[in-house]
């Protein structure tokens, strides 16, 4: 890292962003039409409200603990560790949560804040299904109806999710326009909202969207962050020497690196999907090779071609095809307080088995995308040093999928 | 004057309410486009209101969304939508165009060339489905000073002050959304519509026109009797899709449509004088 961007970091006080008006930087905002500015504004005074009211705040650390299974524990891999033969590499275990993953933290303080906002309907998008599955469990726990809009080519790959959320009563819409994928549920979540503001609460799974869902979901997903620092103190009594995280939209990543924002011996990885290889164009990287655009509701990196049209986007994990990214990430990314990188289909997969076998913990193949970066650094960093990787979300999903990439029949 | 001010001054003294056809540029084949451009004019619109294709576009239903696609099928971007402009202009220099689409083909071209190069090809005004009053930067200063009107939409759910901010910084005309949802979406409560619209010109000098939802003949006659325009999108783009594969069945069918809905908009007006 350059001298002249470290002394601008620390100057920058990271509590006060997103401004006022949901920007960071240049990045996010509210790019969203007309009809959603109400409602969006109605959010916006309804979190002010709650996200430091005590009874919410107390509510929310009830059912993180009763419901949840929170904290999550700060896991050793003493044998993998060994095997790379370098930095010391801890995992989040964030997979140990109720539904398999991080993104329940996110739907259930959404969730509460639906409820107290006097919303009978909540709507989601999902990719991989996990968020999906969240909102479907926080909406049957709660009483509230519960639509999950998903891209017909993920309901393909994704089918026990999809038969996960039926079972807790939601309705599955498959969604068939553009590319059949995350993106495109988006949109149609988005189109559902338009039309039923005054009843119903969507909410958004990842740290995208317009102004104030980047921020909403950064805090709720935050715990990861504030839970890892005190593991960490106890543990080593240091902090880590560097994080990683793989980003698709990028909540749990911002919920890792969040509370060490400040810390600026602390590094912080954030990894993309870079599918069959970013130089092939046959990705979902927006932060290693996109450009800055509008799509969802904020400004930030996108994979566009020269007419502002989004492209397609590959990767082997549902839960990282999307041609976005949060707007934060951009932002970190352009303050050089993160740096991006992406890891391909194949290495996400080696991971994936890697740890597996030396773990005895099936990771998720988002997840997966993350612990082969992991790999690469605690190699690079060498013994005596720490990472944290963030164990986002277990892999009893994507078995179909990687049994079907090797040819093997269930 | 611009285009716009000029035509519903026109109008005005006519006692006319505006018609406002919408198609996406490009749907079935970027071929039909400038025909069909002067195929509605001479079936009765007033005003000509271009989608630039996107891929995600957010504020439409699944009509105006599967003719983006089927324009994206053909490459059409925003300087080819600019290029058939342009065209039109070359036998239409009266009728005024408003370019209707998404920011982020204008982000990637960027701000200051997109005004010029809008002013350049003979648009009038410009609405962008996802950009706030709050987002818009410089960009309706920059069309202002091209000489550019920032259409603005006013939704069932804007507040009152907002509807203010609006009304203040919009030029040729306030588009009001009739429905809370999606372009194409049915349901239409026309007193409610009417009293939004009464509020709105108590707020402006500027005529207010009214659109998402009107699919048919009596829908646009009733309009047009609370509103200064209406504007028709989907129900003419469905008639696209019925024929995509026969460019002049397709041209016949929209500029039929645009017909009727003229005729029973003005055979309402005379009814009620």
């Amino acid at each position: 890292m350059s001298k002249t961007s470290e002394a601008m970091q620390q100057s920058i006080d990271f509590a006060r962003f997103p401004d006022e008006t949901g920007h960071f930087g240049r990045y996010g905002g509210q790019f969203v039409p007309e009809t959603l500015m109400a409602p969006l504004r109605e959010l916006q005074d309804a979190y002010a409200r709650y996200r430091d009211d005590p009874d919410f705040r107390a509510e929310f650390e009830r059912d993180c603990k009763d419901f949840v299974g929170r904290p999550s524990p700060l896991y050793l891999a003493e044998r993998w560790s060994e095997k790379v033969g370098g930095a010391r590499i801890y995992l989040k275990r964030e997979d140990l949560n109720h539904t398999g993953a991080h993104k329940i933290n996110n739907t259930i303080g959404q969730a509460l804040l639906a409820k107290r906002m006097g919303k009978t309907r909540v709507i989601a998008e999902t990719g991989a299904g996990q968020h999906g599955v969240a909102s479907a469990t926080v909406a049957a726990r709660l009483g509230l109806d519960c639509v999950v809009y998903m891209g017909a080519d993920d309901i393909q790959r994704q089918s026990p999710n999809v038969y996960r959320m039926r079972l807790l009563g939601a309705e599955v819409v498959p969604v068939t326009s553009g590319s059949r994928t995350l993106k495109d549920a988006l949109n149609e979540a988005m189109r559902d909202w338009v039309a039923n503001v005054d009843d119903t609460f969507y909410i958004i799974g990842t740290v995208a969207g317009p102004h104030p869902y980047p921020m909403m979901v950064r805090d709720f997903q935050a715990i990861i962050g504030q839970e890892t620092r005190e593991q960490m103190l106890e543990r080593e009594g240091r902090l880590p020497d560097a994080l990683v995280a793989c980003v698709g939209g990028g909540s749990n990543a911002i919920g890792l690196f969040r509370p060490f924002l400040e810390d600026q011996e602390v590094a912080l990885h954030g990894v993309e999907a870079g599918g069959y290889g970013v130089a092939t164009g046959q990705h979902a990287a927006p932060l290693c090779a996109g450009r800055p655009g509008v799509l969802h509701g904020n400004r930030t990196y996108l994979m566009e071609n020269d007419n502002g049209q989004i492209i397609g986007t590959h990767s082997v994990s549902a839960g990282l095809d999307y041609p976005g990214v949060g707007p934060e990430h951009a932002w970190l990314k352009d303050i050089n307080r993160a740096v991006y990188t992406s890891v391909t289909d194949d290495e996400a997969l080696a991971a994936f088995h890697e740890v597996t076998r030396t773990e005895g913990i099936i990771p998720a193949l988002e997840t997966a995308h993350a612990l082969a970066y992991a790999e690469k650094l605690a190699r690079e960093l060498g013994p005596g040093k720490s990472i944290v990787v963030n164990l986002s979300g277990r892999g009893d999903k994507d078995i179909q999928t990687v049994a079907e990439r090797e040819g093997i029949e269930l | 004057m611009s285009r716009l001010a000029t035509r519903f001054q026109a109008l005005r003294e006519q006692q006319r309410t505006a018609l406002i056809p919408y198609i996406t540029a490009g749907d079935p084949h970027p071929d039909l486009t400038v025909r069909l451009m002067h195929g509605m004019v001479a079936a009765g619109a007033d005003v000509v209101e271009v989608g630039v294709p996107f891929s995600d576009p957010i504020g439409d239903g699944p009509v105006i969304q599967q003719a983006c696609e089927r324009a994206l099928c053909h490459n059409v971007g925003l300087r080819d939508v600019l290029a058939m402009v342009r065209r039109f202009r070359e036998d239409d220099t009266e009728t005024p165009v408003v370019l209707m689409g998404y920011m982020n083909p204008i982000e990637v071209m960027g701000y200051a060339e997109f005004a010029k190069a809008a002013l350049e090809s003979g648009v009038d005004g410009v609405l962008t489905v996802d950009m706030p009053l709050e987002e818009m930067g410089d960009l309706d200063g920059l069309l202002a000073d091209s000489g550019l009107d920032p259409v603005f939409l006013v939704a069932p759910t804007s507040t009152e002050e907002r509807m203010q901010t609006i009304c203040e910084r919009a030029g040729g005309f306030v588009y009001y959304v009739s429905l809370k949802g999606v372009t194409g979406a049915a349901s239409l409560d026309v007193d409610a519509v009417g009293q939004r619209v009464d509020r709105l010109r108590s707020m402006t000098g500027l005529p207010v026109g009214v659109g998402f939802g009107i699919s048919d003949a009596p829908t646009a006659a009733r309009m047009a009797a609370v509103a200064d325009a209406v504007v028709v999108g989907s129900a003419l783009v469905r008639r696209i899709e019925a024929n995509q594969d026969d460019l002049d069945k397709a041209h016949e069918a929209v500029t039929e449509l645009v017909a009727d809905m003229r005729h029973a908009m003005d055979a309402a007006a005379a009814a009620s004088t």
